[in-house]
């Protein structure tokens, strides 16, 4: 039986893409298969991100309209076989898709694959009603940032009143210097205002945009955001993980042994 | 540094947190201000009936209170009303 999250925040530039490119590639090295759903239409992203930008041929407009078969708008990601990306048109706008097109062209996926991820469009309008229309569950991307927080607390409110019961948090961004020093809000900070259950916390890592610029995502690698989605996709899958300690460590020693690295 | 922390005023991450939950509070309530200024007109009508109020000073706002029963907080009406005058016995 297959499982379709969708990967919502609200406010964009917070990190749904990339956290749906890590998760993906993070499930698909745990040996599940994963297809992933590029549902901002109009302005594509995820498959520069999975650096599949070269490979798009058809995409999720084309197999809604029947200009193709969903299995010529996939692509195999080549890293690992069993995972895919059903990339978003770029030239058309929010409106060539309903609910209903979202739902048959999942139903249609369920064979095939695990887990379909669904990254979705920031928002609130029709982009962010196809990706849900479909979803078991959502995961809740956000910031310790007082805007993005509050455009989280909307999206769990209208996830609620759609009938998507199963919501996790994401903590995306957090500066463990700038918390210790009051300056940001904490993990519990955040938990405690929105009220729902952590699947995970993502540190700010310099990492992330290396791999992001290399379309390499970093899911299981030895970084400390690497570790952190690998984590979440662990506990995605039913096991109980700790929370990592997510402080980067800018002491006097490791600065020796970066000098060495 | 724990001395400089204990002079400093609050932290900024604390005053995000306070915001954010009053924000938090009216977004859920959706209590648009329209209404908020039609409740404390209605108020003041009330109240003025009873005693001399600074209809300037008045304030009300939705916070959050510590609930008598089961499940912590929820949101509260707290309006501040100063009086000017009390008036013994009603008029009609």
């Amino acid at each position: 039986m297959s499982e379709v999250i969708v990967i919502t925040s609200g406010k964009g530039g917070v990190g749904k893409t990339t956290s749906t490119a890590n998760i993906g590639t993070g499930l698909a090295k745990l040996g599940k298969n994963v297809v992933m759903i590029d549902t901002d239409i109009g302005l594509r992203n995820l498959d520069v991100v999975m650096g599949l930008e070269n490979r798009i041929v058809y995409n999720l407009v084309d197999v809604v309209e029947g200009n193709c078969r969903m299995k010529q708008a996939l692509i195999k990601d080549k890293r690992y076989p069993n995972l895919a990306l059903l990339p978003s048109a770029q030239t058309r706008d929010k409106t060539a898709v309903n609910p209903e097109q979202m739902v048959k062209l999942i139903d249609e996926l369920k064979a095939d694959f695990d887990y379909i991820l669904l990254d979705c469009p920031a928002g609130i309008e029709q982009g962010f009603k196809n990706a849900i229309a479909a979803a078991d569950r959502a995961l809740i991307v956000t910031t310790p940032e007082v805007s993005a927080i509050r455009d989280a607390d909307r999206i769990i409110g209208l996830l609620e009143a759609n009938e998507i019961h199963k919501i996790d948090l994401i903590v995306n961004r957090l500066r463990m210097d700038m918390v210790k020093r009051g300056d940001m809000m904490s993990i519990e900070d955040v938990i405690d205002i929105l009220a729902i259950d952590l699947i995970g916390a993502v540190p700010d890592d310099e990492n992330i945009v290396i791999a992001t610029n290399q379309g390499e995502p970093l899911a299981g690698d030895s970084s400390l955001a690497g570790t952190a989605y690998m984590n979440i996709c662990k506990r995605i899958l039913g096991e109980e993980v700790p929370l990592m300690n997510l402080e980067v460590n800018n002491g006097f020693f490791s600065k020796i042994t970066k000098l060495f690295k | 540094m724990a001395l400089m922390d204990f002079f400093r005023k609050k932290s900024s991450g604390d005053v995000a947190k306070d915001r954010l939950k009053l924000l938090l509070i009216s977004d859920r309530a959706n209590c648009s201000p329209e209404m908020m200024e039609l409740i404390k007109n209605d108020i003041i009508k009330v109240i003025s009936k009873y005693m001399e109020i600074d209809c300037e000073g008045l304030d009300i706002q939705i916070t959050q209170t510590e609930s008598e029963g089961e499940n912590g907080h929820v949101p509260a009406l707290c309006a501040n009303i100063p009086i000017k005058d009390m008036k013994h016995g009603v008029k009609d």
